[in-house]
């Protein structure tokens, strides 16, 4: 199936919903791992925006991307809690282990605030992070 | 055979559950994935003929089994429903907690489930609200609005075609009392909806949840297919965010559900009048909700009216997290203080060293001097102390942190946040993060024509600006970690 086909393919399986917008958007970057031009340019066109709306909103959001990046990705929560357990002190080795091959990013909280300093790969979380889980769940990424 | 319990929410699972069952499985043991009992600190706590073993390790297995040769002991806490941490608590939200397998309708009916439902539908759409209004139930989200006038005036509006919208947004540090209750309560949730459905005769519900949580999601999604029939004629759907903390306020989430960028919208008119689509939206928290299957049950609005003190009625399920030796979620009645929270139930910090701060409701909330820790949890009392409950998490930080650090931070967040529709936030959050940069860097701060003591001002006088003048919560509590910080580690500042 041509890309254009898979695209068609995801817009027409929740256009007709109320609000098919976000749904849309998580089905693409699923499917392609970013949402370029041509797909804004795409999506508008079938849900009857201008491509300025949609970008608008690709742009608003932190998960969505413009442009594939075909590297793993760790997430490692920095806020508060995960903070007062240690977890800044990680980040200087994590940065190290990750250099230019995994993707780390920061979020803001997975919500496991007790058990922290926390990691998150795909759908799979970390809890409990010392430098040495860190930087092997990096490797392993 | 042996049965044995383990939870398989998000937190268990990332503190190695998996493979522990799948070891006691190996043993030739029973297991059932049941939903966490909040105590975090021994996750994963494996459950046996109501003994508890907790951290429990894959190499802690042959130690445990057999029960009888008690050798697990160093690992053993005794019967769990005994244990301190649980005993003390009122769980009404979080009745099931640790008791049910999520997903198991006969689990969830053989412990109460749906009787709320199944009683609020005899009753009629204003005997409904005027029962949660009795209750005193008010917004477990933050903001403490009570939910019974919510309700009317969705009730009263006149077009016909209505929502109910779950905020499972939940994007504060320090919180996750609402992923807990979606990935182990989650027909709680549904049957609360249905509730609200009722009350204000709305036809379709969301549940939005922050992408994030993608245990929470696939955990909802699966129990709206498989009690769909219950609730029917009512509808559900699961919508995920795209990881921005502004959509966890409600208007901003609504537009997000629409489609568009997740900016604030002014109010009024308020989402009851005019909320999702355009139409009235009865939009309340996951703690709000599931609430309601307690409250609509036989005689639940009266004891949850007893229950609190003042304006404050009912339970508060509390999130100890962060610097914390024994965290995780304890319901209470409001009016425990911060002193017993932290020390009596939470054993101090984790580190062992003297609690620094804690930081209540969420990266928004004030950061609270142990000098004040006999500040009872009640909304009026909080916000009087110039704090907010918010979603009632509790982040305690040791004597390690650096208050000027933790008020540069609330500044970075709110900048990296804002939704960018109104000025005080979207600018003065980028001002904050530079002022409090100059003030931390001292004497080595570029020279210019304003003195340590002038940024100080300006820096206060910001706060002010941002606390009066910003469209929402974001803008406007952002000062909260700043000024508390400020006012009470002033030598942090020099």
């Amino acid at each position: 199936m041509s890309r254009a086909q898979r695209l068609a393919g995801i817009i027409a399986a929740h256009n007709g919903r109320e609000g098919p917008l976000l749904p849309i958007l998580h089905a693409v970057q699923a499917a392609f791992g970013c949402i370029d031009r041509e797909a804004e340019a795409e999506i508008a066109r079938a849900l009857n925006l201008s491509r300025a709306e949609v970008h608008g909103v690709v742009s608003f959001y932190h998960d969505f991307r413009q442009s594939a990046d075909p590297r793993p990705e760790v997430q490692l929560c920095r806020a508060e809690a995960c903070q007062a357990r240690g977890a800044e002190a990680l980040v200087p080795a994590a940065e190290a282990a990750a250099g230019e091959r995994v993707r780390l990013t920061v979020v803001h909280c997975l919500g496991l605030c007790s058990v922290g300093p926390n990691a998150r790969v795909g759908d799979d979380l970390f809890a409990r992070l010392d430098e040495v889980g860190l930087v092997r769940l990096i490797g392993a990424a | 055979m042996t049965t044995v319990r383990i939870a398989d929410d998000a937190l268990a699972l990332a503190c190695g559950a998996d493979a522990v069952a799948s070891a006691f499985a190996q043993a030739g043991c029973m297991v059932e994935r049941v939903s966490s009992w909040g105590m975090h600190w021994l996750e994963p706590l494996v459950e046996i003929d109501g003994i508890g073993w907790g951290p429990v390790s894959v190499a802690d297995v042959p130690k445990i089994l057999p029960v009888s040769r008690n050798d697990g002991e160093d690992l053993c806490i005794g019967p769990i429903a005994a244990h301190p941490f649980i005993a003390r608590q009122q769980r009404l939200t979080f009745k099931r907690a640790g008791k049910t397998r999520p997903l198991s309708l006969d689990d969830y009916e053989a412990t109460g489930g749906w009787a709320g439902l199944h009683r609020a539908r005899t009753l009629s759409p204003a005997q409904v609200i005027a029962e949660v209004t009795g209750s005193g139930l008010r917004g477990r989200g933050g903001a403490g609005f009570p939910t019974g006038r919510k309700w009317q005036t969705v009730a009263e509006a006149a077009n016909p075609r209505k929502y109910v919208v779950c905020n499972a947004d939940e994007g504060d540090s320090g919180t996750f009392a609402d992923r807990m209750l979606m990935e182990g309560d989650p027909y709680a949730l549904i049957e609360g909806m249905a509730i609200t459905a009722h009350a204000v005769s709305a036809q379709q519900g969301y549940i939005y949840v922050r992408s994030e949580y993608p245990h929470a999601v696939a955990r909802l999604e699966a129990a709206i297919a498989l009690s769909a029939a219950i609730v029917a004629p009512f509808r559900l759907e699961v919508r995920v965010g795209a990881g921005a903390y502004v959509c966890g306020e409600e208007t901003s989430l609504l537009n997000s559900l629409e489609g568009r960028r997740g900016e604030v919208r002014a109010k009024p008119p308020l989402p009851a009048v005019a909320g999702l689509f355009g139409c009235p939206t009865a939009i309340n928290n996951v703690l709000t909700l599931t609430a309601l299957p307690h409250i609509l049950a036989e005689g639940g609005a009266e004891e949850y009216a007893r229950l609190g003190i003042d304006r404050s009625r009912g339970t508060k399920p509390i999130q100890l997290a962060g610097n914390i030796r024994c965290g995780g979620l304890f319901e209470t009645a409001f009016g425990i203080t911060l002193r017993e929270l932290v020390y009596d139930i939470g054993g101090g910090t984790a580190t062992g060293r003297p609690v620094k701060a804690v930081q209540v409701g969420g990266p928004l909330g004030a950061y609270i001097h142990p000098d004040r820790f006999d500040l009872p949890f009640d909304y009026e009392a909080f916000t009087a102390a110039d704090a907010l409950i918010g979603h009632g998490g509790i982040v305690v930080f040791d004597d390690s942190a650096d208050m000027s650090r933790q008020a540069r931070l609330a500044m970075q967040f709110c900048a990296a946040e804002s939704c960018g529709k109104c000025t005080p936030c979207r600018i003065g959050a980028v001002r904050g993060v530079e002022l409090i940069d100059r003030i931390r860097a001292g004497e080595d701060a570029p020279a210019i024509a304003r003195s340590r003591r002038e940024d100080l001002v300006l820096l206060e006088d910001l706060c002010e600006t941002m606390r009066s003048g910003s469209l929402c919560a974001l803008g406007g509590f952002a000062p909260f970690p700043v000024l508390s910080a400020l006012r009470h580690w002033p030598e942090d500042f020099a």
